[in-house]
């Protein structure tokens, strides 16, 4: 009892604070905050389709490591999540085993798992957002398509990051089932791409920090990094994805991305 | 290291460009072409102990059956990937069933994708349904019953299948011009009934036998959450009846294939953390009456259906828990051809989601009608990135004496598969 109170009186006193702040400050900083998250948007937007490979490298904390490899193919769709084909090719028990999934900004994405050795295509609930994709560091929602209307933002300040000069804003997520109640972003001023991620459990403790290393532009425009790494503060794992084999426009169409395509994806 | 020059030795991605690169201006220059070939399978090692000995009648079967089976894949696509050939022979060794020591083409077939339609010609393996506990809609394949007590293993099944895809669906039709036969667990296999069937003394409702030409529709659509297909099947019965043989040695049990036409509704419902699902089929065919000697017609009327539930991060942890629960209708009674009449399956399913990919579901099928139930268990790991174990734990229990199951009464057993993956 003696503990809530103080906790009431605790949360009290964070609210009074909060009050001194002006309203129009931070109503900017939810502005600012969409408006770098728009504009992030606006540069990676008429890319298409892509494709690539990806060497995933899982580590745990005693440093032993397995890797997956994974072909995906990204269809883009204006005004709606992208629609993305996942095909892997280790660890051999699974090559063959294909994802596709039709991302949305808010409603459920529709998500289909093709089996191989029993040639069955399932549907699958999209509720496990937060869990980790093929065992490893990243969780579904890291891996599936950004919109911005997934989350909500504010701008914080300007920081520079072993010499690059970033934004940083954090942002919320609106869709249902996130593992997270924040991500901090690490903005590129210049070219509006992430450096850096932290991300905060729904306890709102740091879970993990992603970081994006090599980055090179594809058709002038589109920037996508070679490495990403994530590492998860709280068990020690930590998991390296390796792209390599990008391609941009390669003439992919719905067809590419039916249900019916899960099952010829080889 | 070793990891890498594997997977280098193992994917080839041969790009020939033949002429075209001294022709490019002219037409050959058309021809150029990506061949990629593929290679890759398991080797597995199985061991199935049964817990009981073998009932009396049984003497024959053993109570360890150590065996070795290898299923290998060849992939080769061209043209973009538009057209490919895929190869993929399987072969069983095994200890004590000759029967069960037996090899099949479970795939050898040439696909082709047009533009607005799909071609795939020769011997494959289709997939149709949404149910876990049986699959009443899935009928183009016959089942290789000799691989494993839940049916899931088929043989591979020739056949001419055009795909169209179009904005209302996708329509998938069959020609199925040979029929392939079930297989039955020799003298010394165990579970088996408790006569031998005798798959030499086959036969057939139609004149043309295994030649029989079989047909197949299906529609299939999804609209939103819900995903609906209908199915229609016109030919011999992968399902045989087994009747007493007359040879002149042993009694056994003789396969008799019928004709059949069954028409079958399956449909998933996906919402965040619910699945229904539902599949019934109506068929008609003959089957024997009550005295077993003489063939009468028969309409009947079976479904599965239920739904899946699951846990999310159960205990703050990575791992799902699913609680998938269905309901198993049959309306021919005791009469029905397969146990399932009025049942009920409850099963949990465990995903840890670790590195291992460490998997675990138990089941229970309770017979409302007849108390009797099935208890299994299956639960799977990987381990050194290539290979996987396999625990399978069946029981059966509470069985009449006059029960179907009767001559399984005795055969629960734990299965342990130690697969290499290539």
């Amino acid at each position: 009892m003696k503990n809530t109170l103080t906790l009431k009186k605790f949360i009290g006193s964070l609210v009074l604070l909060s009050c001194l702040s002006p309203v129009i400050a931070s109503a900017n900083a939810e502005e600012r905050g969409l408006e770098i998250a728009t504009e992030a948007d606006r540069r990676d937007t008429g890319f298409v389709d892509s494709t690539a490979q990806m060497v995933m490298e899982l580590k745990n904390k005693q440093g032993q490591s397995s890797s997956r490899q994974v072909r995906s193919k990204i269809l883009e769709v204006t005004g709606d999540g992208d629609k993305s084909l996942s095909i892997f090719d280790t660890p051999a028990d699974i090559k063959g085993t294909a994802s596709l999934n039709y991302s949305h900004s808010l409603k459920p994405d529709e998500q289909w798992l093709y089996l191989p050795a029993l040639k069955r295509v399932k549907r699958i609930s999209s509720k496990n957002k937060s869990g980790p994709f093929m065992g490893s560091e990243f969780a579904y929602e890291d891996i599936s398509s950004q919109e911005i209307e997934k989350y909500t933002y504010k701008y914080i300040k300007d920081e520079t990051l072993n010499g690059i000069d970033c934004f940083v804003v954090e942002r919320y997520p609106a869709y249902k089932h996130s593992g997270y109640t924040r991500q901090v972003a690490w903005i590129n001023k210049q070219e509006y791409r992430a450096e850096k991620i932290d991300f905060y459990d729904r306890k709102n403790t740091l879970l993990k920090t992603l970081t994006y290393t090599g980055y090179q532009q594809y058709l002038q425009k589109f920037w996508r990094a070679d490495v990403m790494h994530m590492v998860n503060h709280q068990t020690g794992k930590s998991t390296t994805l390796t792209w390599s084999d990008y391609k941009f426009k390669t003439g992919l169409t719905d067809k590419n991305f039916s249900r019916n395509s899960l099952k010829r994806a080889k | 290291m070793d990891l890498i020059i594997m997977h280098l030795k193992r994917t080839w991605i041969y790009t020939i460009k033949p002429i075209s690169s001294l022709l490019s201006f002219s037409l050959l220059g058309l021809l150029s072409f990506q061949l990629h070939a593929d290679w890759s399978g398991n080797v597995t090692m199985q061991d199935r102990y049964f817990i009981d000995d073998a009932l009396i009648t049984n003497s024959e079967q053993h109570d360890n059956y150590l065996s070795l089976s290898s299923e290998v894949e060849f992939y080769s696509a061209w043209d973009n990937d538009e057209s490919s050939i895929t190869i993929t022979p399987f072969l069983r060794i095994d200890q004590h069933d000759e029967e069960r020591t037996h090899g099949d083409l479970r795939e050898m077939y040439y696909q082709q994708t047009f533009d607005t339609w799909e071609l795939r010609l020769g011997i494959s393996k289709v997939y149709w349904g949404v149910t876990e506990s049986q699959h009443l809609v899935d009928v183009i394949n016959q089942t290789d019953s000799i691989e494993s007590t839940d049916g899931e293993d088929k043989l591979g099944q020739p056949m001419i299948k055009a795909s169209f895809e179009r904005d209302w669906g996708t329509v998938d039709v069959f020609v199925l011009p040979y029929f392939r036969e079930r297989t039955f667990q020799g003298i010394e296999g165990r579970p088996r009934t408790p006569l031998v069937v005798d798959t030499d003394q086959v036969s057939y409702e139609s004149s043309d036998e295994e030649q029989n030409i079989d047909y197949a529709l299906r529609w299939f659509h999804f609209i939103g959450d819900l995903e609906i297909g209908l199915s229609y099947f016109n030919g011999t019965s992968r399902e045989p009846l087994l009747k007493p043989g007359n040879s002149n040695g042993p009694a056994v049990l003789t396969p008799h294939y019928p004709l059949m036409q069954q028409a079958g509704v399956d449909a998933q419902l996906t919402t965040e953390e619910w699945l229904w699902k539902l599949e019934v089929i109506a068929r008609d065919w003959q089957t024997f009456d009550t005295s077993g000697t003489q063939l009468i017609d028969q309409n009947f009327i079976a479904l599965t259906g239920g739904f899946e539930y699951t846990f999310v991060g159960i205990a703050d942890s990575d791992a799902d828990l699913g609680l998938v629960t269905e309901y198993l209708y049959d309306d021919r009674n005791k009469q029905a051809s397969s146990f399932f009449q009025n049942d009920m399956l409850v099963a949990l399913r465990l995903a840890m989601n670790d590195a291992e990919s460490s998997e675990a579901l138990l089941g229970v099928i309770y017979d409302l009608d007849y108390q009797e139930y099935l208890i299994s268990l299956e639960a799977s790991r990987r381990f050194a990135d290539s290979w996987t174990a396999t625990l399978e734990v069946r029981t059966f229990n509470k069985i009449d004496n006059d029960s179907l199951l009767n001559s399984i009464a005795k055969d629960d057993f734990i299965q342990l598969d130690i697969a290499y993956h290539f």
